[in-house]
């Protein structure tokens, strides 16, 4: 099952929040994983027509997801998810 | 002792108006987009803009002490923006309560443009189909400085909690008299002076529009174009500017609670020039429905002044007014916007400003 490493900005809004192995087969399987672990995480992550949001990005290992709109890259057991916010701000 | 309910670019303070302290701070750090009391219930809201995140919705139920998050309204699937342009939520530009028969009731006014309704105390809202389905849309509403249109304004009738005015920026007025079943704009008499026709049905840029308590039929709003009144519902608008300013350009305005014919603004230099009248900040009040206007500067700051107030940056509160700025700045008046008193300079940006 992927495991899923997360920025710690997120941990901010949900202080349970902690390194994660989930079922999945896509990203988009994952998020949906990781929202009924962590309700609510999904929309954080993905707008909702599911959607990465614009200054969140995930990697696949060292790998950006390439299908942003429906999340669709394939991860497997092995597969390293990282899921970023941009660093921008001010 | 007043508190003030500020929704800032770096979260929600709630302010101590007579020792000039916050009280207290929430979603510290984050952008608050909107906040404010509903008055039926005593709960805070605040719409939180994470940007990164997106937007979130909070509540109170006790002035923060504690926090919950509700789910976001969300357009639902095969909303469009424009064709082939799917629908989400980008910005909560307001959220007012129904009416005091509908203590469940809640709306949320968004960005693209999305009338959102909860009737079980915002727990769950729903897309009001019928405004976001109105014909003028898709080719008539548009989004001006933003990407895509927002309802900033909504005004329930506290008469008649099925009629309805909402301001769409840029759209234009609509009105319901059935619940929100069916909308028709009312837009006689403003000035779209960036349309080809000023006058044009839709596509009118109310900045914000506030209601008469004391007559709902009395409304006024401060447009892209100017100050416009209605005293018959919105069935017309009468320009009440100054063509020589400074009443003309700005985004904010409010309206006695007692006295239809009372209100104020802080004006802009225009649309083009989007700063302080001669570097300084004014605020302007009519007493006469907008025959004339007075100028007030006692207290605020006359030179090197560079600060706007953003639609719903100003309050009032019987003879006390407050307002937060663009740069941060905030001030309280308490003999009806005749002197100010600066409560702090270094606040993050001002996004929204009410009395608790």
């Amino acid at each position: 099952m992927p495991h899923v490493k997360f920025t710690k900005n997120l941990q901010r809004f949900f202080p349970t929040l902690r390194d994660s192995v989930v079922d999945g087969c896509t990203v988009a399987e994952v998020v949906a994983s990781l929202d009924k672990r962590y309700p609510g995480l999904a929309g954080y992550i993905v707008d909702e027509r599911g959607a990465l949001r614009q200054h969140v990005n995930i990697f696949i290992g060292d790998e950006m997801v390439l299908d942003r709109q429906t999340l669709n890259d394939a991860v497997n057991e092995n597969s390293k998810v990282y899921v970023f916010q941009a660093l921008s701000g001010g | 002792m007043s508190t003030l309910i500020l929704g800032t670019h770096k979260g929600l303070l709630l302010f101590d108006t007579d020792n000039c302290e916050i009280k207290r701070e929430f979603h510290a750090g984050v952008p608050v987009s909107y906040a404010a009391i509903d008055p039926r219930t005593g709960v805070l809201w605040a719409g939180v803009d994470h940007g990164h995140w997106g937007q979130k919705l909070h509540f109170s139920s006790d002035m923060g002490a504690t926090w919950e998050e509700l789910s976001t309204p969300a357009y639902p699937e095969g909303a469009e923006i424009t064709d082939g342009k799917a629908a989400t939520l980008s910005y909560l530009w307001i959220i007012t309560p129904g009416g005091i028969d509908q203590p469940e009731r809640v709306y949320i006014g968004t960005e693209p443009g999305g009338l959102f309704q909860s009737d079980d105390g915002g727990n769950s809202f729903q897309l009001v189909e019928s405004l976001w389905n109105h014909p003028s849309r898709k080719e008539h509403w548009f989004g001006g400085g933003r990407d895509h249109p927002g309802l900033c304004s909504i005004m329930v009738d506290p008469r008649d909690s099925n009629h309805i005015f909402i301001g769409i920026s840029v759209g234009g007025v609509f009105e319901t008299t059935d619940g929100g079943k069916s909308w028709e704009p009312r837009n006689k008499g403003l000035l779209a002076c960036y349309l080809p026709d000023p006058n044009a049905e839709v596509g009118h840029d109310p900045h914000f529009v506030v209601a008469s308590k004391s007559n709902p039929d009395v409304m006024w709003q401060q447009n892209h174009c100017g100050v416009f009144r209605t005293t018959d519902g919105a069935q017309t608008w009468e320009n009440v500017s100054q063509p020589g300013g400074p009443v003309n350009f700005g985004f904010a305005i409010a309206v006695d609670e007692k006295d239809s014919d009372v209100a104020w603004v802080v004006p802009a230099v225009s649309d083009e020039k989007r700063i302080a009248i001669d570097r300084a900040l004014v605020v302007c009040r009519t007493d006469d429905g907008g025959k004339t206007w007075k100028e007030f500067r006692t207290g605020l700051p006359q030179n090197n002044c560079y600060d706007l107030v953003f639609r719903h940056a100003l309050a009032v509160q019987g003879d006390k007014l407050a307002f937060g700025t663009t740069n941060g700045n905030v001030y309280i008046s308490e003999d009806r916007g005749e002197s100010w008193r600066c409560l702090g300079t270094a606040f993050a940006p001002v996004y929204s400003v009410q009395f608790a």
